[in-house]
């Protein structure tokens, strides 16, 4: 006779045996913050699935530092499969043997530190994955077997408050509750009753009161007061060069100060255009402080987000018409919808790369930092599943299109990667070969860390000029675009200077003049907002910035 | 510190009738030029003194694209280098060469 349930019969022995740690009352589901080692070292066993929730912005500090403490006798080989390395516990548990092989996506503050230890080999690395294709996958072959969750609040049968930073959370409880796992989630407080219920308390199989709330990165904030005339100049090219001409409504704008610079220009420099109503109306975007100034000038339809950021709530509570927020009136974010939004819906994708090669291969990846991708691969991607037409989509597509049956053509989406030809340092942007592939080599992966292949990318936006590679039509063509804005680095200097301007005669690179950009007009009294002050002042008092930001 | 002279010969003087500006500041990763219609019509001569040595061939490129692109005949310019990266003096060439059409 077939044991069809085994699994729930293992789950149902592992939640028996972290009771015995619970306060016992009402059905034993809320477990002390002293108790969470005993709890973890009940629930958990050598070689589980494990999702310790480390989101973009939220972290589940309290249990991961838990988890670090758990005794590698008892807990050991554990596979690590969540979308964020941010906390240092993070890395400790591979360090002290509880953890031995991580699937993950993104790993910006952890990133130095996670490239010595994946060239130490203290990591065995499943793969870098995008935040979609890792959700996706703990639905058919990364499955957890108990997941780690935050949340702000919860009732004592379990049921969830996230706040605003709903994040990853509805997924990965998803993937581990309906399919034999154990959930365990921190919270800031046990209330009555919680505000909203972003996660049901069925799914909830223990609730710790966390010592301390747990942390946010605030990752999208950029202060205006850092933003340089250069970064000004290519926002007004990015503005007139590609949003106008394409008439872009549907977008995600990445990290950046780039693009934080064009969000800041929309009410000044976009207005002067008369592009109000006509650019930039429907977002797939976390709050991003930089976005107040259009906000409040009537440039936003609406903004679906990945996630918050902090000091951004009460401001969001009190545009519900814009944002989208529950029946207790605060943000709700996910992750996964807004990903999937950002693929399909959106017909423009525009980041920032620390570097591109001659084919616009384009990577974060440096010898010395693994940064990993997060969501740019699906937002900064072609999805050939699209069906449906926009005029923007259009218009690429039969930019893209030379040859076969016009009645057959696509779309394109609009990938662009907008950055300066020198980074931090004079390290420069456009280099002949990517580092990725040297960590690849060194590190024995089979794929190369590629964050956005270059067939993926339309154009490319530096201070020299905008490069469009809808239109190149051969190989050359596209190396000598891409070195035509790549400024003043070697691989700039290293163009064919006949050739680029042939290029430029026929509008397929652009200089500033070439769109009608008058340099004085690089200025920062351009931007909407010149400090984080003036954002707090737009949104009349409600932006409440992160004590670091301010200075006052 | 690096002291460098490059002399162009334009097409055409510089338009406009402005016979001095200065733009910019004297600060990390910044610049100030000082620009003045004071050269025969068709030459330009552009002197630098900067902190950082050993760049002089991107300098050189600098100022040659500059030159092409605004034809600034007549102008001596002067440009006092705080470590500013090649695209904020070309773009605060391009702004000087602006103030002096004016």
């Amino acid at each position: 006779m077939v044991d069809w349930r085994k699994q729930r019969a293992d789950r149902d022995a592992r939640i028996a045996a972290g009771r015995a740690h619970s306060d016992g009352r009402s059905g034993g589901k809320v477990v002390a913050a002293a108790s969470v080692v005993d709890l973890l070292e009940a629930v958990l066993k050598p070689g589980d699935r494990v999702c310790l929730e480390g989101d973009n912005q939220k972290q589940a500090d309290c249990l991961a530092r838990g988890l670090s403490a758990c005794d590698p006798a008892k807990i050991h080989d554990l596979h690590m499969v969540q979308s964020g390395i941010v906390l240092p516990e993070h890395l400790d548990v591979f360090e002290q043997g509880i953890a031995k092989r991580l699937d993950y996506s993104y790993s910006g503050p952890q990133g130095g530190r996670i490239a010595k230890m994946l060239y130490g080999g203290q990591i065995e690395l499943g793969a870098v994955h995008t935040y979609l294709e890792l959700f996706a996958r703990y639905f058919v072959d990364l499955t957890p077997n108990v997941a780690l969750i935050a949340g702000v609040s919860a009732d004592r049968d379990g049921n969830l408050y996230t706040g605003p930073n709903t994040e990853d959370t509805p997924t990965v409880v998803e993937a581990t509750a309906f399919k034999n796992g154990v959930v365990i989630a921190q919270v800031n407080e046990i209330v009555e009753k919680v505000p909203r219920v972003d996660i049901p308390g069925d799914r909830v199989d223990f609730v710790v009161e966390a010592d301390r709330p747990f942390y946010v990165e605030p990752l999208f904030t950029r202060d205006p007061a850092a933003m340089t005339e250069t970064q000004i100049l290519m926002a007004m090219m990015a503005i007139k060069g590609i949003y106008a001409e394409y008439g872009i409504r549907r977008l995600n704008h990445g990290i950046g100060f780039g693009t934080a610079a064009i969000e800041l220009l929309l009410p000044t420099y976009g207005e002067r255009l008369g592009l109000k109503g006509k650019i930039a109306t429907h977002w797939a975007l976390n709050p991003h402080p930089t976005l107040i100034p259009a906000i409040e000038s009537g440039w936003v339809e609406q903004v679906h987000c990945f996630g918050s950021e902090v000091g951004m709530d009460r401001y969001i509570r009190e545009r519900p018409d814009v944002f989208f927020t529950g029946a207790d009136g605060s943000l709700r974010s996910n992750r996964a919808f807004c990903q999937t939004a950002g693929l399909y819906a959106c017909d423009m994708f525009i980041g920032a790369t620390l570097q591109i090669d001659l084919m616009g291969h384009s990577s974060t990846i440096t010898t010395n930092r693994v940064a990993g991708f997060g969501g740019a691969p699906n937002m900064g991607s072609d999805p050939h599943g699209r069906r449906h037409p926009s005029d923007t989509w259009m218009k690429a597509g039969r930019e893209a299109q030379i040859t076969g049956d016009p009645a057959l053509m696509r779309g394109r989406k609009l990938v662009v990667q907008l950055v300066e030809t020198f980074g931090d340092k004079l390290v420069p942007t456009f280099v002949e070969r990517l580092d990725a592939l040297e960590l690849a080599k060194k590190i024995g992966l089979e794929l190369a860390p590629v964050m956005i292949y270059g067939d993926d990318v339309t154009h490319i936006v530096t201070e020299e000029g905008i490069a469009n590679l809808l239109l190149c039509r051969d190989a050359d063509e596209r190396e000598q675009a891409i070195r035509g804005v790549a400024g003043y680095t070697e691989v700039g200097r290293g163009r064919d200077k006949a050739k680029v301007e042939e290029l430029r005669s026929r509008g397929i690179v652009r200089r500033p003049e070439d769109l009608g950009i008058e340099p004085l007009d690089a200025d920062r009294s351009l931007l909407a907002a010149r400090s984080i002050k003036d954002l707090a002042h737009w949104s009349g008092g409600l932006y409440e910035p992160p004590a670091r930001f301010r200075n006052w | 510190m690096e002291t460098l002279t490059f002399r162009h010969t334009t097409t055409k003087p510089l338009g406009g009738t402005t016979s001095q500006a200065i733009t910019g500041v004297v600060a990390s990763g910044n610049l100030e030029v000082l620009l003045e219609r004071i050269l025969a019509p068709d030459s330009c001569e552009i002197a630098i003194e900067t902190p950082i040595n050993g760049f002089g061939d991107v300098w050189e490129a600098v100022v040659a694209d500059f030159v092409a692109r605004a034809q600034p005949g007549g102008l001596r310019i002067s440009i006092n280098d705080g470590g500013a990266r090649p695209d904020t003096v070309s773009l605060r060439l391009l702004q000087g060469a602006r103030l002096m059409e004016a």
